[in-house]
């Protein structure tokens, strides 16, 4: 990828940062850490791979995109606001009673959302089939997931990595969220999903390792996917929790907490700082 | 009369609804038993076997939806309602999407298999997942027609179905109507309102009350959510008494809606025959003896109803 769209596309990740914290904020409720985590790779998927039509949000034809740790919506709200699916402003009455933006995706109610998730470990079963009527139909579209590592203690993650190797879902690629924190702290502590890539190997997937935070890697690992056939694919990606705001990042109590005021204004300068630095750069 | 058993009433359906190509059916390694067998013979591009993996098929079936397929998730009612109750829930109740659970070898009929198996809990546990629409047919002919109804409508519906072959309770030419209560014979003393083999049961127990001079309505409720309020309603002012037949639990089933149709609308007594143990061993006949799910047990209800008039 050049180096003028890596630049464009970092702004665009940044402002989807913000409106995530800016919703989280307004909500005074949400989930800021796994939301910074995300913003790149939706970022890209959403603007440099997916075929998707925010005039037309149920194309049938469209690429599709799961966000199987739903409670990370405020990113996803933030590029499908960004694209036009529905006005970007709306992202401050995330959560609110009479919001269509709710707490977890609601595919209902969110123009742009293929799936609705929140309850972990159903978003990778729900792509899984969105993947088999792609095969059934004979269609081209893909599909990809979206996980949290801590996601991967859910048992059902591993009879949907069963099921979409056996049918040689190779249209299928999830992401793998590797932030290292959940709720109660580091994954490797509350229990371990480690070693995640030889896991998916074992169970038959393509495996790539990626940098969630660096958009040629994420390039290389889709193209990985896309060109791998008979198998799906997991792209095991490290990623920072609460990425580019600084008391955020790998800290597990940004998990599910929203900034005060004070914390916002401070987060939404740091990501101004961020955004100005890369414009310059243009 | 020949008998046969609602399971493979479904595979039949199944079979004739799998000429629409937007039709795809799932199973948990329980074909066979299920009966999507039947299915998979004729469409075996259009059966996907999710293997011993309740959860994920659930969810996949919601995937499958999502993308315009009519799906059919089958397991047993057990590991159907029981063991994925959350994937039905979230994935398929909250997003509404066109996924019909086929939920085989409910009830205790299931017999020698024992408690761990005979599930008494999924009315239940459907009914309070909102616009689920649950269908216990009685027979042959009505699962049959139960089963095509589900895949004409678009939503989520719940199809229990049963391991035991039962006899015909409705006439020849009968038309299955969707949410709509069948008076399989008038009454005006009390009234049986049952569902699934109960009803067969119900009929008979109306023929043991009819020599005592006790004149039995019969109702045969095989969608149980909407449930038909109006026929319900009907019976409670008409018949001043009721008694409820299910093979399910006493606890949130057939007896429950009927009796908050009955306390909203029309109070009188209601009495529920249904199950309040875990099951065990045994043969069905020797288990419906076990937990009062006989004619004789809905007739003495019936007269205790009455006395309560």
């Amino acid at each position: 990828m050049n180096e003028k769209r890596k630049t464009e596309l970092a702004i665009i990740a940044n402002n989807v940062r913000k409106s995530a914290l800016t919703g989280v904020y307004n909500a005074k409720s949400g989930h800021p850490g796994g939301s910074l985590s995300i913003a790149d790779l939706l970022t890209y998927l959403y603007l440099e791979v997916m075929n998707v039509d925010p005039k037309n949000p149920q194309m049938p034809d469209r690429d599709r995109l799961v966000l199987s740790k739903g409670h990370t919506c405020p990113a996803l709200y933030g590029i499908l606001g960004y694209m036009g699916f529905f006005p970007e402003e709306d992202i401050k009455t995330l959560r609110k009673i009479d919001s269509y933006l709710q707490g977890h995706p609601d595919m209902n109610k969110v123009p742009g959302v293929d799936m609705s998730t929140g309850s972990l470990g159903q978003g990778i079963s729900a792509a899984g089939g969105m993947a088999m009527a792609g095969k059934l139909d004979k269609k081209p579209y893909r599909v990809y997931a979206v996980l949290g590592d801590g996601e991967l203690q859910e048992g059902q993650v591993w009879e949907q990595a069963m099921f979409a190797a056996h049918y040689k879902l190779d249209n299928l690629t999830i992401f793998v969220d590797n932030n290292g924190l959940q709720i109660d702290g580091d994954i490797s502590e509350v229990m371990s999903p480690y070693p995640i890539d030889k896991k998916f190997e074992s169970f038959g997937w393509n495996v790539v390792l990626a940098d969630a935070h660096d958009f040629d890697s994420l390039e290389k690992a889709v193209q990985n996917a896309i060109s791998t056939k008979g198998k799906p694919t997991a792209v095991i990606m490290k990623s920072v929790k609460g990425k580019n705001v600084s008391f955020m990042e790998n800290n597990p109590a940004w998990h599910g907490v929203a900034p005060n005021e004070e914390q916002y204004v401070k987060a939404m300068a740091e990501l101004d700082k961020i955004i100005k630095d890369l414009e310059a750069r243009l | 009369m020949a008998k046969r058993a609602t399971r493979e009433s479904y595979g039949t359906a199944l079979q004739e609804i799998g000429k629409d190509e937007r039709v795809v059916v799932l199973d948990a390694d329980l074909s066979k038993s299920t009966k999507t067998e039947m299915f998979q013979r004729l469409y075996p591009e259009r059966f996907i076997n999710a293997g011993i993996a309740e959860a994920n098929m659930m969810s996949v079936a919601a995937g499958l939806a999502s993308c315009g397929k009519t799906v059919f998730a089958s397991s047993f009612a057990m590991f159907a309602a029981g063991r994925a109750f959350e994937q039905i829930r979230n994935s398929i109740g909250y997003t509404g999407l066109n996924v019909k659970i086929g939920a085989s070898h409910a009830g205790i009929s299931v017999g020698e298999d024992g408690g761990s198996h005979q599930c008494i809990e999924d009315i239940a546990l459907m009914r309070v997942i909102p616009d689920m629409v649950i269908i216990n047919p009685a027979d042959d002919i009505e699962a049959q027609q139960a089963t095509k109804a589900a895949a004409e409508y678009q939503g989520p519906v719940y199809l229990r179905l049963g391991r035991l072959a039962v006899e015909d309770v409705n006439p020849e030419g009968y038309k299955f109507e969707w949410g709509k209560g069948v008076e399989l014979k008038d009454g005006k003393d009390v009234t049986v309102i049952a569902t699934g083999l109960m009803v067969q049961k119900a009929l008979d127990a109306a023929k043991i009350l009819a020599k005592k001079g006790i004149s039995a309505r019969v109702i045969n409720i095989h969608t149980i959510k909407p449930i038909d309020k109006e026929i319900i309603i009907k019976a409670a002012a008409e018949t001043g008494a009721i008694v409820t037949a299910e093979e399910h639990s006493v606890f949130g089933g057939l007896g429950s809606a009927v009796a908050e149709v009955v306390c909203e609308n029309a109070p009188c007594p209601v009495k529920i025959v249904g199950i309040e143990k875990f099951g065990v061993s045994g043969t069905p006949a020797e288990l419906f003896q076990l937990y009062g799910l006989t004619a004789e047990n809905i007739a003495k209800n019936a007269e205790e109803a009455i006395k309560l008039k």
